[in-house]
C-alpha cells in the first residue's frame, strides 16, 4: 500500500476533469486518477458541437441560449446555473480555441456555427445557428485539446488508478482510495481538495451509447457514503442511436438536414413538433420515435426502428460535416447513408441527475449546505442546469464551464485549508471490498446479472413508463441483489484483473438503477426525460422540485432509498407549456 | 455460426511464456471481434484481459493483432475476417506485453509527448479567437482524426527492430500542429524530429497507413513533415 499527499486530487480525466485539472494545477499541486487513459474518455465520443452564443452567423445571445436550456429541461432547471453556463459558453469556446481546438471555419475565418436541437432564435421564434463545432467529432478535438494542454502544462496523471472509495472525517473530504490496475495494489491519497469528474451510469441500459466503462463509480461512491444524489429519474435517451447496437448518431446529422421518417417515409415530426420539425428537444424526438414503432408505422422486418434520411444531401457535404457519423452506419450496418436510410432507435445517453452541486461546482450534503473539500463536475454532477432533459451540445458546455469551476473553486479551498487527518484504517472498506469479491466463492456470474439489469432497465425504466414497469423493474432489482451477493469472480490474480473490475462496477450499476427507479416511481408526473403513461402531464403543483435521494439503513439493517426535495431556483423564466 | 478464435495468452503471475489458446463461441457475421473478446471473457474465460471502453472506434483502446493485421477490435466485423478458419488474437508489437492483449503503453505515449503536440503561440492573445481560413483549417484536418491507439506505431517494422525511434504516431501528433496555420513552434518541433531517430528513420513501408483505423494518411503525414525539414532547412 502506498500513500500519497496532494492539495487537490481529480477523479477522472475526461473534459470536466483535465479542464478542472488546467485550473487547479496551476494554483496548486494536483493529481488527476483515471481509470482509463485521458484520451480513452467518453467525452471523445460526443459529436455535434458545443453551443454558445458566439452570434458569428447570425443575430444570437447569451439569454436566448438560456431560455433554450431553462425551457429545454422542461424548467427543472436551476436558472442561476444555466444563466452561468450560457453567459461563459462564448469564453469556453473561445479559451477552448486559444488552446488550439481546430473548429471549422466561416468564410471570414471565424468560429462556424450550426443549427441543434431545442436552440432557437428570440424565445422560440426559430431554430438558430449557435453550435461550434469540429466536423463531427468535436468532443474528440475538446478531449485531445484538453490532454494537449495538460501535457504542456505538465498535469499528474495517475493512469489506471480506479478510486474505489471517498475518505471523510467528521463531514469534510479528506482523500481517496484507489487501485492500481497494473499491479492490484492500493494507494491511499490524502487530499484538502477532491474533485468528481468520473463520468454517467449509461450502462445500466443494454441498449447505450456510452462506454462500457460508464458504471457511475463516482456517484456509486458518494451514495455509499450516505451523501444525496439529486434527480436520477432524469436519463436523457438520444434518439438516433444505430439501430440494434446503441451507438451514437449525432444530432448534427438532423442539424445538417437530415430527416427521420417511418415505413410510410413521412417525415414524422412535423406532426409532433410542427415548428421546429426534427430539431425539436432529444425527450420530444425519442418518445415520438418510439410512438412510430409502438403504434405500427415502425421499419424493417419487425418494425422496430425509424428511418434518418440523409440522400437528399450533397455527398461532399456528408463528408465534410458528418464524416464519423456515415461512417459507423457503414461499419456498423452496411448501409450507405448517401443512397440509403439509416436505421435508428433511441439509445440510452446521458443522466441529466447526480451529486447535487452549487454553482461553484461544491458538493452538497442536503439542500443547503456544502461538503467541505468536494466538488463535481460534468456528467457526475448534476447543478442543475439540464434540468429533466438536458438540450444538445450543453454537455460539452457543462463540462468546460463547471470543470473549470470546480478546479478554481477546489484549488482555491485548499490554498486556505489544512490537511485533515485520515480516519483510522483508511483502507478497510476497499480491502473488504476487493478481497471480499477476490475470494468469494459463489455461482453466479457477472455477465449474467448484468445482462437481466439491463434487461429489466430496457424494459421498464426507458422512454415510457408506467407504475406497473416501475414495480416490476424495483422487483427484478431486489431479486439481482441478492443474485449479485452469490457473485464470484474466475480471476484471482493481482495483475490487471479486469474481472473483479467489472463485478465491482456492477455493484454501483445496481445500487444506482435501484435509485433511478425508486425516484421515478415517486415522481407521478412527465417531465422531460421522465415520461409516465399513467401521469402524462407535467405537474408544477407537486413535483416542480428535484429529487434529492439517500441512502439509509433502517431498524433490521436493510438499506433503504429515501427521498426528500428541494426547490427548483427560478430567477427570469416562469413555467409555460413545452411546444415546439 | 460457430468461430474459432485462437488467442494469444499471457499472464507473468502464472506462466513464464505466452500460449496460444483457442475458443470455440457463436457468434452473428456482424459481431465485431470484441463482441467475441467478451463472450469468451463472460461466458468462458474471466481471466482474458483487453483493454476496451467506447466500443465503437473512438476511444483507441482496443488495438490489437487481428489475423496478422493491426486493427481495432470494436471496428472489426468478423464476416470480413474469413470466419471459416481460426480468428488469430494478439497483443500488438514492440510494447512490452503486461498481461493477455495488455501491452505498456508509456513508451508510446512518452514519444507522442516528446513531440510538443500542443499549440505554441507568443504574443498577447486575442479577444476574440484567431482567425484561421477554412483552407488552412483543412491543411491539417486528417492528422486531428489521430486517436492514439498505436495500431500505426505498433505496425511499423522500425519501431518493432529500434528501441529509440519515436514511431509513425508522435510524427501525426507534430503534423497536427505544424502544418496549422496558427502555431509558432515549427521550429522547435522539426528540430526534434530531425533527430537521428526521428523521421529519417522511417523507411516508407505503408504499414501504418494500412493499419490506421481512422483511415489518416499516415505515410503521407510523415512524408510532408520531411519536405518540410528539407526546405526549411536545405
Amino acid at each position: 500500500m502506498q500513500r500519497h499527499q496532494y492539495d487537490v486530487v481529480i477523479v477522472g480525466a475526461g473534459g470536466a476533469g483535465m479542464r478542472a485539472a488546467l485550473e487547479s494545477s496551476k494554483r496548486t499541486r494536483t493529481a488527476v486518477l483515471t481509470k482509463l487513459y485521458p484520451t480513452r474518455s467518453h467525452t471523445g465520443a460526443a459529436q455535434g458541437g458545443m453551443c454558445a452564443a458566439l452570434a458569428n452567423v447570425e443575430e444570437d445571445n447569451w439569454e436566448w441560449h438560456t431560455f433554450d436550456t431553462v425551457k429545454g429541461g422542461d424548467f427543472l432547471v436551476d436558472q442561476d446555473a444555466a444563466e452561468v453556463m450560457c453567459r461563459e459558453a462564448v469564453d469556453a469556446v473561445l479559451d477552448l480555441e486559444k488552446m488550439g481546438l481546430p473548429f471549422n471555419r466561416t468564410a471570414e475565418g471565424k468560429i462556424d456555427q450550426r443549427f441543434f436541437g431545442g436552440h432557437t432564435r428570440n424565445h422560440g421564434e426559430a431554430v438558430v445557428r449557435r453550435s461550434c463545432f469540429a466536423a463531427d467529432r468535436t468532443g474528440h478535438m475538446i478531449l485531445q485539446t484538453l490532454y494537449q494542454q495538460c501535457i504542456k502544462q505538465n498535469v499528474e496523471f495517475f493512469n489506471e488508478f480506479y478510486v474505489l472509495d471517498l475518505l471523510m472525517v467528521a463531514g469534510k473530504a479528506t482523500g481517496v482510495v484507489a487501485y492500481e490496475l497494473a499491479t492490484g495494489e492500493l494507494h491511499i491519497f490524502s487530499a484538502k481538495s477532491i474533485v468528481f469528474a468520473s463520468g454517467g451510469f449509461g450502462k445500466v441500459f443494454r441498449t447505450t451509447s456510452n462506454a462500457h466503462t460508464l458504471t457511475g463509480d463516482g456517484m456509486g461512491i458518494v451514495w455509499r457514503k450516505g451523501l444525496p444524489l439529486e434527480d436520477m429519474e432524469f436519463f436523457q435517451f438520444h434518439p438516433t442511436g444505430l439501430a440494434g447496437l446503441g451507438v451514437l448518431l449525432s444530432e448534427a446529422a438532423r442539424g445538417e438536414g437530415g430527416i427521420l421518417r417511418n415505413k410510410d417515409n413521412e417525415r414524422f415530426m412535423e406532426r409532433y413538433a410542427p415548428t421546429v420539425k426534427d430539431l425539436a428537444p432529444r425527450d420530444m424526438v425519442a418518445r415520438a420515435m418510439a410512438n412510430e414503432v409502438r403504434e405500427g408505422r415502425g421499419c424493417g422486418p419487425d418494425g422496430a426502428y425509424v428511418m434518418l434520411d440523409l440522400t437528399h444531401l450533397e455527398p461532399a457535404h456528408i463528408d465534410a460535416k458528418l464524416p464519423d457519423i456515415t461512417e459507423f452506419a457503414r461499419t456498423y450496418l452496411g448501409v450507405e447513408p448517401y443512397t440509403e436510410q439509416i436505421p435508428v432507435f433511441p439509445t440510452a445517453h446521458y443522466a441529466m441527475g447526480g451529486i447535487p452541486t452549487n454553482i461553484k461546482g461544491e458538493a452538497l450534503a442536503n439542500n443547503d449546505d456544502v461538503i467541505p473539500g468536494l466538488y463535481a463536475a460534468g456528467e457526475v454532477a448534476c447543478v442543475s442546469v439540464h434540468g429533466a432533459n438536458r438540450l444538445g451540445t450543453n454537455s460539452l458546455l457543462d463540462i468546460n464551464v463547471f470543470g473549470r469551476r470546480a478546479g478554481i473553486a477546489a484549488a482555491e479551498y485548499a490554498e486556505t485549508a489544512a490537511f485533515e487527518e485520515l480516519p483510522e484504517a483508511p483502507e478497510a472498506f476497499v480491502v473488504d471490498l476487493i478481497e471480499g469479491m477476490r475470494n468469494a466463492t459463489g455461482e453466479e456470474r457477472v455477465a449474467a446479472i448484468r445482462n437481466d439489469l439491463q434487461a429489466t432497465m430496457d424494459l421498464n425504466a426507458q422512454v415510457y413508463r408506467t407504475e406497473g414497469s416501475l414495480k416490476q423493474a424495483l422487483v427484478d432489482i431486489e431479486r439481482l441483489k441478492e443474485r449479485f451477493a452469490q457473485v464470484s469472480v474466475q480471476d484471482k490474480g493481482k495483475r490487471f484483473n479486469t474481472d473483479l473490475l467489472e463485478a465491482v462496477e456492477l455493484g454501483f450499476l445496481i445500487d444506482l438503477a435501484e435509485v433511478l427507479v425508486v425516484s421515478a416511481l415517486a415522481r407521478k408526473e412527465s417531465r422531460g426525460g421522465h415520461f409516465r403513461e399513467d401521469y402524462d402531464k407535467r405537474d408544477d403543483v407537486n413535483f416542480m422540485r428535484h429529487t434529492m435521494a439517500y441512502r439509509e439503513l433502517d431498524a433490521e439493517g436493510n438499506i433503504n432509498v429515501r427521498l426528500d426535495y428541494k426547490p427548483v431556483i427560478q430567477t427570469r423564466y416562469k413555467p409555460m407549456e413545452r411546444k415546439y | 455460426m460457430d468461430v474459432k478464435v485462437k488467442i494469444l495468452r499471457y499472464n507473468p503471475e502464472v506462466v513464464d511464456e505466452a500460449e496460444w489458446k483457442t475458443y470455440a463461441v457463436t457468434l452473428q457475421p456482424t459481431d465485431r471481434v470484441l463482441d467475441a473478446l467478451h463472450k469468451i471473457k463472460w461466458e468462458q474465460d474471466g481471466t482474458l484481459t483487453f483493454r476496451r471502453s467506447c466500443a465503437h472506434g473512438v476511444c483507441g483502446s482496443d488495438a490489437m493483432r487481428i489475423n496478422g493485421r493491426n486493427r481495432l477490435a470494436c471496428k472489426t466485423l468478423i464476416k470480413d475476417l474469413n470466419p471459416e478458419k481460426e480468428i488469430t488474437v494478439e497483443p500488438i508489437k514492440g510494447l512490452p506485453v503486461l498481461k493477455d492483449l495488455v501491452v505498456d503503453m508509456e513508451p508510446f505515449f512518452d514519444a507522442y509527448r516528446s513531440v510538443m503536440p500542443f499549440l505554441v503561440t507568443s504574443g498577447h492573445e486575442p479577444t476574440r479567437e484567431r482567425i484561421q481560413s477554412q483552407a488552412d483549417r483543412d491543411r491539417f484536418d486528417d492528422t486531428t482524426k489521430c486517436i492514439l491507439c498505436a495500431a500505426c506505431t505498433t505496425s511499423c517494422p522500425v519501431f518493432w527492430s529500434d528501441g529509440q525511434y519515436f514511431g509513425p504516431q508522435a510524427i501525426v501528433g507534430a503534423h497536427r500542429f505544424i502544418f496549422d496555420s496558427r502555431d509558432e513552434g515549427t521550429e522547435q518541433r522539426l528540430e526534434i524530429l530531425n533527430d537521428k531517430e526521428g523521421v529519417w528513420r522511417c523507411r516508407t513501408t505503408f504499414n501504418c497507413t494500412d493499419a490506421c483505423p481512422r483511415g489518416i494518411e499516415v505515410t503521407k503525414a510523415i512524408q510532408e513533415v520531411k519536405r518540410a525539414l528539407i526546405f526549411r532547412r536545405v
